[in-house]
């Protein structure tokens, strides 16, 4: 079976599978609008879970929840099912493909053999779409590819049961009804309202803007904490963290700028593209913050008065990101 | 970030194998996708993640040599993972995944074991029971 299906790139994979996935449906819905309505957009800092080492920091919320929200908020009704074992897995995306659907799949980027080899670490949440199937081969749309292309069943298996952190268990999902007369005004305004909501009033000091001035905080000690060459991979991981596949650039601020532009314009609300502007100068700050940060690593010296420099950078991104933030907040939406 | 100022510094780190989207805006404010090969801050941040994982397994090589850690050990590191991973992949006990990764524990592993431990590694057996680290793939 080789199905038809329209591959367009994405920044990030979440939202290209959903984006793509819903075009296939008729409905065209940009990254930026998928990442907005889904409140994509998060800030996560949480020092003593380690990953490889590094704390773990993140610029968007918990993998699985852009879909879900996004679906949710569109209306759509989605199936989405986890198997005991990889054999069943792939028989029940088998039949999905005799049936022409494409069905979106959770994988491990590290079984991925068509990603370039230094990027396949061991993260378990990458999303793909197949859409067909050619002898042992499965094609393939992967969001982040120019093009879609193809991959054996044997690593689309280890790929769809890697352990760990975010075990995928096969996990695949696809939207079962579509409504075209969706009202998209109202995901809108839930999307932006939530992520608001989030970034500024969770009570832990880890999540949100509290976060961001935690992990500042937190980087002006590092090179006395754990020494300079750990302190260095730690500001590596940042940079990941922010500018890697997948974020469009500047921690996911110039989509969810994008986003806000949309918006704007089917809200009828030109305040919408002044806030945007600001997320631009926002995400330009944050990849001043990288530069910074990768001179220190590249030299390797300690030169104390740096890290401070690189967590003033960070300070300033929290204190626009607040402005920001609290005036979508405030924003009074039409009824 | 506008849209003719997304860098494009190619470190090759994508292999030709794909160009990655950026969000870059047009002089009016809009967005745009922009592709690029790449940027220094990132591709130097990834090499500097690589340098550390190899100057790891060359320790442990020296320590394999040694007869103090085992090849379970570099091949865990060579394959990114760690203990708590490894373990779910073997559906064995993490503690038991450690044990391995001294020599003395190694020295007794069953060959179902090794077999075991060869797939989840990706390597044929003999990798494990004729260690060389000097083998490319």
């Amino acid at each position: 079976m080789t199905n038809k299906f329209n591959h367009r790139q994405s920044a990030h994979c979440e939202n290209g599978v959903v984006s793509n996935l819903l075009y296939h449906e008729g409905i065209d819905l940009s990254e930026p609008m998928i990442f907005g309505i889904g409140s994509g957009l998060f800030f996560s800092y949480i020092p003593f879970v380690k990953l490889n080492g590094n704390p773990g920091t993140s610029f968007r919320i918990y993998p699985g929840y852009i879909y879900k929200r996004a679906t949710n908020r569109l209306g759509i009704k989605t199936k989405m099912r986890t198997f005991r074992n990889a054999e069943k897995a792939m028989d029940a995306l088998d039949a999905n493909l005799e049936k022409g659907i494409p069905t979106g799949v959770q994988t491990s980027v590290y079984y991925l053999p068509y990603l370039p080899s230094q990027y396949r670490f061991h993260f378990n949440a990458h999303n793909i779409v197949i859409y067909g199937k050619d002898g042992e081969e499965y094609l393939v749309s992967d969001p982040v590819m120019d093009d879609v292309t193809r991959i054996k069943r044997s690593d689309l298996m280890r790929a769809r049961y890697a352990k760990g952190v975010l075990a995928p268990s096969g996990k695949m999902y696809y939207p079962i009804n579509v409504a075209k007369d969706f009202d998209l005004k109202p995901a809108i305004i839930r999307g932006i309202q939530h992520t608001a909501k989030d970034m500024l009033t969770i009570p832990v000091p880890m999540f949100g803007i509290k976060g961001i001035y935690k992990l500042a905080k937190d980087v002006r000690k590092w090179p006395e904490k754990v020494g300079e060459r750990k302190a260095g991979l730690h500001l590596g991981n940042l940079v990941r963290m922010q500018e890697e596949i997948g974020t469009g650039g500047g921690g996911f601020r110039f989509i969810y700028a994008a986003f806000l532009k949309e918006a704007a314009v089917i809200m009828d609300m030109p305040e919408l593209n002044e806030i945007a502007d600001g997320f631009t100068k926002v995400g330009d700050r944050w990849r001043e913050f990288a530069i910074m940060a990768s001179k220190i690593f590249k030299q390797r010296t300690n030169v104390q008065g740096d890290y401070q420099l690189a967590a003033d950078i960070i300070v300033d991104c929290a204190d626009q990101e607040k402005v920001l933030f609290t005036k979508l907040r405030n924003l009074k939406f039409p009824a | 970030m506008k849209k003719d100022e997304v860098p494009q510094d190619d470190a090759n780190v994508l292999e030709g194998k794909l160009k990655t989207l950026k969000y870059a805006t047009n002089e009016d404010g809009s967005y745009v996708q922009v592709q690029t090969v790449g940027w220094e801050p990132e591709n130097l941040a990834l090499s500097q993640a690589w340098e550390d994982i190899h100057e790891r397994l060359e320790i442990i090589a020296q320590d394999i040599a040694a007869g103090k850690s085992s090849p379970i050990l570099y091949f865990m590191e060579k394959c990114l993972m760690e203990p708590p991973m490894l373990a779910k992949h073997m559906g064995i006990g993490t503690w038991r995944v450690k044990r391995h990764f001294k020599a003395k524990g190694f020295a007794k592993l069953s060959q179902k074991r090794l077999e075991k431990y060869a797939y989840v590694f990706e390597v044929p057996v003999e990798h494990l029971t004729q260690f060389d680290p000097t083998r490319t793939s």
